[in-house]
């Protein structure tokens, strides 16, 4: 059959709208597990047992599997019992929260490291423990974890590929829409690929200066 | 108003399980005085300074501040509450700074006082400023912690306390994390404070520095006041075995 | 219910199978681009720096489908299981190249320069002296990529191979039942990754007593 990468251009359109998407989802996503991150973290280290225990146990499942699995549940599962998300919707939920828990796990461990000084100098000025948690200590923790959910951050955007499975036309769907077409999947899915390269090289090149930026006040 | 004694102590204790490190100790101390605690380390000094504010609550015994007791027994909330206001009164400065290390200067001075007193950015900032002045560090209100020397961060943390104008100022060992070279700038603006008239309370083994700016000097061994009076009794004439033998090995350094 | 328990036992044989096979392919990638990376000649070491750069670049499935879907127009015909299995491994020895490479690279320098000083050559110096030292430390976060293999190992679902999660996907569709379904996957997947968890742990002490 040979390769053709003429049929490419053709379809130019059609895989940017992916990938609009595809950046779409990665910043929804990617916001959730952010802040669904330190709320985990908050409810893991100083929630009632009540709440800590079913959070340990939905934490662990979410380690334990895989993440595809996990789209089909909340996909496929929440209809079942009545909520019928739309895909981009569960696919956000489903990438946001597998990831929000890898991210808490780093903030937990961040936080148990902030130096008791910073509790005494906060709580000493009159702070609440809320106020010295919310303005002093996870500030702290989030910065310091910067890096390892940066890399987070990368493996959900790759990982983002996954919701095409459940029906989001991000990327990689987009690319099985221009492969139906032409029946050419290995210039349609390296094409795919070169883009999500791209939006890797990007998203890298903001983390870095981030990181840049925070290590500068350090 | 002018009977009740700005800060007394009264029959302080404190225990870890058979460990007693403060036992019985009164001590009264008048709105302007300025006393320092000095004793070797285990002596429980600071665990007094910190029981003043609560950081570590005394197993028995009362802290009275202008008529209001510190320590109250009182249901969670209550207590968190309570403790929370009168430690806005209370600046306490730390043998390692403590400062903030994810904000500026600037921010770290008017956290509080907008946070716990709604003060408006512009009155904090203004504020910043003149208490930065005050510790003559004007030009690092925009600095991050990590780029100060260890004399510098002292004296932001002094300013951060002052700003929210407190009624006393605790310093536990301020100036035993610093390099000797750097331990100066500190003692300048603590001497300032004195000048103004502010009440200090200060731990610190620097015998030279208390004798020149405390008005009263209590020498503290495994939890007990051993004796109290003027630096000038106290470094000079003292009447206890125990002082004579502390202060033999700390004078002569 | 109990009908689908032999689908899903057949199915967690062939993921555990899919790890082996993917965890051996990938171990062999990564100590072949970790030498690479590591080479003196600077194209091997070009070459190895682009594996890892592109394959950890880009999603697992893409290349997945690259090679199961694109391969037979360049005259690759592979059935699923053996493209998954390739292509899964490739994927991952691209990460263990970086794993295997940061464990050489935190052996200190001065280990190699007192072996140079004692006569060794350079592949003496590598075999007796950095290797072993290495491979202590590079256990744990080797474990730490088999673990995201296993998961991984659920990409292969949409080329249709019959592991645990196109299992559960499937009987989803056919039972209504998708909570047990998701349950019944996610605990022999936990099984598994339990055991080769303990597995490594094991390995790591050992290595840490010796």
């Amino acid at each position: 059959m040979g390769l053709d990468f003429t049929v490419v251009p053709g379809y130019f359109d059609m895989l940017l709208i992916g990938m609009v998407w595809t950046i779409a989802i990665t910043i929804g996503a990617g916001l959730l597990s952010f802040f669904g991150g330190i709320i985990f973290a908050v409810i893991a280290l100083y929630g009632h047992w009540v709440i800590r225990l079913p959070f340990r146990l939905f934490a662990w499942l979410f380690m334990g599997t895989p993440l595809l699995l996990q789209l089909f549940l909340i996909y496929f599962g929440l209809i079942q019992i009545g909520i019928d998300l739309p895909a981009f919707v569960a696919g956000v939920i489903g990438l946001g929260l597998h990831f929000a828990v890898y991210n808490s796990e780093l903030i937990q461990a961040s936080i148990l490291s902030v130096d008791k000084g910073q509790y005494e100098g906060a709580r000493t000025l009159g702070l609440s423990r809320g106020q010295t948690l919310r303005r002093i200590v996870i500030p702290q923790a989030v910065q310091a974890v910067v890096p390892p959910m940066g890399n987070n951050m990368i493996a959900l955007l790759k990982d983002s590929a996954l919701v095409s499975v459940i029906g989001v036309a991000e990327l990689t769907l987009s690319a099985q829409q221009a492969i139906s077409r032409t029946y050419r999947p290995f210039e349609f899915y390296l094409a795919a690929a070169a883009c999500y390269y791209v939006i890797n090289l990007c998203l890298e090149a903001v983390l870095r200066r981030l990181e840049r930026r925070i290590a500068a006040q350090r | 108003m002018s009977d009740t004694p700005f800060i007394e102590i009264r029959h302080a204790a404190k225990s870890f399980g058979a460990l007693e490190v403060l036992k019985d100790i009164n001590l009264t101390v008048e709105r302007g005085q300025i006393v320092a605690i000095i004793g070797p380390s285990g002596s429980g000094k600071s665990t007094l300074l910190r029981a003043i504010n609560e950081l570590d609550p005394l197993t028995s015994g009362e802290v009275w501040l202008e008529g209001v007791q510190i320590n109250r027994s009182l249901p969670h909330r209550q207590y968190e509450k309570h403790v929370n206001q009168v430690r806005q009164d209370i600046g306490m400065v730390f043998q390692h700074f403590n400062l903030f290390p994810h904000l500026s200067v600037r921010d770290n001075i008017t956290l509080a006082p907008k946070m716990l007193k709604g003060m408006s950015s512009a009155d904090a900032n203004k504020l910043a400023e003149q208490q930065l002045a005050h510790v003559g560090l004007s030009d690092k209100i925009d600095v991050f912690p990590s780029r100060l020397s260890g004399g510098q961060k002292q004296r932001v943390a002094i300013a951060r306390a002052l700003a929210m104008k407190p009624k006393v100022m605790l310093f536990d060992e301020a100036t035993s994390a610093l390099d000797p070279e750097l331990v100066e700038e500190v003692n300048l603006v603590m001497k300032k404070l004195a000048e103004e008239h502010m009440t200090m309370i200060i731990v610190t083994h620097e015998m030279d520095f208390a004798a020149s700016v405390c008005d009263r000097v209590l020498f503290m061994d495994r939890g007990v006041v051993v004796e109290e009076g003027p630096p000038g009794v106290i470094f000079q004439n003292p009447k206890e075995e125990r002082t004579k033998n502390f202060l033999r090995k700390h004078l002569s350094r | 219910m109990l009908r689908v328990y032999p689908f899903f036992l057949q199915a967690a044989l062939v993921t555990v199978q899919l790890s082996v096979l993917t965890c051996l392919l990938g171990l062999a990638c990564g100590a072949v681009g970790a030498s690479m990376r590591l080479s003196r000649l600077a194209p091997l070491r070009w070459i190895a720096a682009a594996y890892v750069s592109l394959f950890r670049g880009t999603p697992a499935l893409i290349q997945v489908f690259i090679l199961y879907f694109g391969g037979p127009q360049i005259g690759i015909n592979l059935d699923a299981f053996t493209a998954g299995t390739i292509a899964l491994g490739v994927n991952i020895g691209a990460y263990m190249t970086e794993t295997i490479r940061g464990a050489i690279l935190s052996v200190d320098r001065g280990q190699t320069e007192a072996a140079r000083t004692l006569g060794m050559s350079k592949w003496q110096t590598m075999r007796k002296v950095i290797l072993p030292q290495a491979a202590r430390m590079m256990i744990r976060p080797l474990g730490v990529n088999i673990n995201a293999l296993i998961k991984g190992t659920a990409l292969l679902a949409p080329i249709s191979v019959i592991e645990l999660t196109q299992t559960a996907q499937r009987f989803i569709g056919s039972t209504y039942k998708p909570f047990e379904m998701f349950l019944m996957a996610g605990v022999l997947y936990m099984i598994f990754i339990y055991i080769v968890g303990q597995g490594i742990n094991w390995l790591d002490r050992r290595a840490r007593i010796s």
